[in-house]
């Protein structure tokens, strides 16, 4: 998405990122970016707290009139909850899954030669 | 502590890009994802206040229940009477931690209907647009970015809010 929100912008159209991937966006370079800190799969806020996602919105609107360099961030203040073991629950690598993830990667590998050989496999 | 992953993190961001690659090497893919980084960063301010602009919603998730091998396509569909969910099962989110079964915690079509009511911003265009995430950043670049942006001006659009999951 910031590749987009980065050729938008580019062609004239002012663009602003509400996301929760901190670092991805940063890395990449964007004009405007309104950041929740909250696990990935609701930028706007959680489920059904309708003033949270509202004052995402309103935030990320927001820096259209604020923001005046490109590489604008805006941390909102938004909790997940008290329980922030969800920042370390995400992709974690359990002793116990790591022989099941070893098996996944090598059907991933398989399924990918073979789409390849069929010609099915997305370019690069 | 029997979690090999375990970062001491309250608090502070999750370092995803990490993650990512600790998860995949775990997998035993040997060259670890690119992600895209640039020096330069363009800017343009906006033309219009926000109450006379017309803005375009972009989303990552998707208008079906997308297969993880399925090619990806951009998709448009309208912003009055929107379908009651997306769907993002060949996306990386926090599973385990929240669901998808609130449209507008990562759609938020009713918040910037609101604003459009109270006068705070110009408009909502015809279309919201689902964007594929692609590995091949050369396609984001060369096919799907200029589609977008020219569904975004067919509909009048000024102004873009992008609303990955």
């Amino acid at each position: 998405m910031s590749l987009i929100a980065r050729h938008l912008e580019r062609h004239g159209m002012p663009a602003v990122i509400l996301g929760s991937a901190l670092d991805i966006v940063e890395y990449c370079g964007v004009p405007r970016f309104a950041f929740t800190d909250l696990p990935l799969g609701n930028p706007c806020g959680k489920p059904f707290d309708r003033a949270m996602q509202r004052a995402s919105v309103v935030a990320a609107l927001e820096l259209f009139d604020l923001a005046c360099e490109p590489r604008t961030t805006v941390r909102l203040p938004h909790r997940w909850s008290g329980d922030e073991s969800w920042r370390d629950s995400y992709m974690a690598l359990r002793e116990v899954d790591l022989a099941g993830l070893r098996r996944m990667g090598e059907q991933r590998r398989a399924e990918r030669r073979q789409r390849r050989s069929l010609g099915l496999a997305r370019q690069e | 502590m029997n979690n090999a992953g375990m970062i001491a993190s309250v608090g502070m961001p999750v370092r995803y890009m990490e993650r990512t690659r600790r998860y995949y090497a775990a997998q035993g893919f040997e060259r670890a994802y690119a992600w895209a980084r640039f020096d330069d960063v363009p800017f343009v301010r906006p033309t219009k206040p926000l109450a006379r602009s017309r803005l375009a919603l972009v989303t990552t998730a998707a208008l079906y229940d997308r297969q993880e091998s399925e090619s990806r396509f951009l998709a448009s569909a309208p912003t009055v009477h929107p379908p009651q969910r997306l769907f993002a099962g060949d996306l990386f989110w926090h599973r385990e931690a929240t669901h998808m079964d609130d449209r507008a915690s990562y759609l938020p079509l009713e918040a910037l209907g609101d604003l459009v009511t109270e006068g705070r911003l110009g408009a909502l265009a015809q279309r919201f647009h689902c964007a594929p995430t692609e590995y091949s950043q050369r396609r984001t670049r060369e096919l799907d970015a200029p589609e977008l942006l020219r569904r975004c001006r067919q509909d009048g659009a000024d102004i873009a809010l992008l609303v990955p999951l």
